[in-house]
């Protein structure tokens, strides 16, 4: 079958690259790209370990169509670190503890980042929300929530 | 893997589904069937047409476009009664995903959102511009959605409330919905649906019956408690057997008509 074009920008960069018909998004950025930080869990959507940031929005890649992202933008776990270190996040989750398998962790992140992004300083509810479809079957959740709320109160970075 | 086909509007792509097409709106349904490995289906049908997506007041109503997402209803001032409904789903990715129309379509034990736009007097607009009451739109599920009207419901007059065992998100063990309508403080015309108890969600006709001229409080809605779960068939799944949903259907319908839950 026909493959189709597509062309986006993830985490700062263009991308571009021919996917399958059918495909998911969270196939085309692991296979098809190389970024392995989203990862895949259940395939429908229940567990949140792809989780992905599109036009700022949390997603699920697994079940996103790949070529409904065509000139869009898309954020992963990849991104989040720059030239100034580790994101306040990746740098609360780390001091924090809040990682023990890690298998969730990048799709914990996203979620996170995008709740940080439209609101800087949540309420542990606001927190909890935010996270309420990512799995953690280590069961860390405290941790996880502790940690974002310190980057929360971490200094502000610019960029 | 099936092959996808964009269409502009939603008349072309109508003329173009076969029995074995899906269409494909926000995708968590059908991507995860894909996923799979669903042989059910050849075809992915999408439309990106931005008019999909429309919020329109049109006095004592508002129509709803079928690719408004859970996200687009929580960020809609004029869809705020919808706000509970549209929080019950899923988490924050799968609310900005998961559409209106889309919910219409979700099999047990989702559809808590089509359970409070069946309580508000839903009305599906298909893409051949006929429409048809929810309530018969649900029993078999046909045609392309283009928007969902529902009432506009006046101050605290709409309840809903998402029975689920896991917290604070899981999926429903029964979702109650009400719209109280009232008439010289009595009730009258009130409309009552369940999610997650029969195999789409379904009006309590029973319980608005006994509910005609009734007073809102523990005596006036007696009867509807007794006639709770009459004329229904609450099934069993994974997450609770149908004498469960049976037994707790009164006790939060009675929780639910007096404001005790939101």
């Amino acid at each position: 079958m026909a493959k189709t074009p597509v062309t986006f920008t993830l985490n700062g960069r263009e991308a571009a690259t021919f996917v399958d018909p059918a495909a998911n998004l969270l196939d085309v950025l692991r296979r098809g790209l190389g970024d392995l930080s989203p990862k895949y869990g259940c395939g429908q959507g229940t567990c949140g370990a792809c989780t992905v940031l599109i036009d700022g929005e949390p997603h699920l890649s697994c079940v996103t169509l790949a070529e409904t992202i065509e000139g869009r933008t898309v954020e992963t776990t990849n991104g989040l670190q720059d030239s100034a270190g580790l994101h306040p996040l990746q740098q609360a989750f780390m001091d924090g503890f809040a990682a023990q398998c890690g298998y969730c962790t990048p799709g914990m992140l996203m979620a996170a980042k995008a709740l940080l992004d439209r609101n800087p300083s949540p309420s542990r509810e606001e927190v909890i929300d935010a996270i309420a479809g990512n799995v953690c079957r280590c069961t860390g959740y405290e941790p996880i929530v502790d940690a974002i709320l310190t980057a929360a109160r971490a200094p502000r970075r610019t960029g | 893997m099936p092959s996808v086909a964009t269409y502009a509007t939603l008349a072309e792509a109508a003329s173009a589904m076969t029995p074995t097409s899906r269409f494909l709106a926000g995708g968590t349904l059908v991507m995860r069937d894909v996923n799979y490995g669903d042989q059910g289906f050849d075809r992915i049908v999408r439309v990106p047409d931005p008019a999909l997506k429309a919020i329109t007041p049109d006095s004592g109503r508002i129509s709803i476009g079928a690719g408004v997402t859970m996200a687009g209803i929580l960020a809609s001032r004029d869809l705020d009664f919808l706000w509970p409904a549209a929080r019950a789903v899923g988490g924050p990715a799968i609310r900005s995903m998961a559409t209106v129309g889309g919910n219409l379509f979700a099999p047990h034990p989702y559809g808590d959102l089509t359970t409070a736009l069946l309580a508000l007097d839903g009305v599906v607009h298909l893409s051949d511009s006929g429409q048809v009451p929810l309530d018969q739109f649900l029993v078999n599920r046909a045609g392309l959605v283009r928007s969902v009207s529902v009432i506009r419901p006046a101050g605290d007059a709409f309840r809903f409330h998402k029975v689920s065992r896991v917290k604070p998100k899981g999926a429903s063990v029964l979702t109650i919905a009400a719209w109280l309508n009232r008439s010289a403080g009595r009730l009258s015309n009130v409309r009552i649906a369940y999610g997650a108890f029969a195999a789409t969600p379904v009006r309590v006709t029973a319980v608005e019956r006994a509910l005609e001229g009734a007073s809102l409080d523990q005596a006036g809605i007696a009867p509807a408690l007794q006639a709770a779960t009459d004329g229904l068939a609450p099934v069993d799944d994974a997450l609770a057997s149908g004498w469960y949903r049976a037994e707790i259907a009164p006790v939060y319908l009675r929780r639910v008509l007096l404001g005790e839950v939101r």
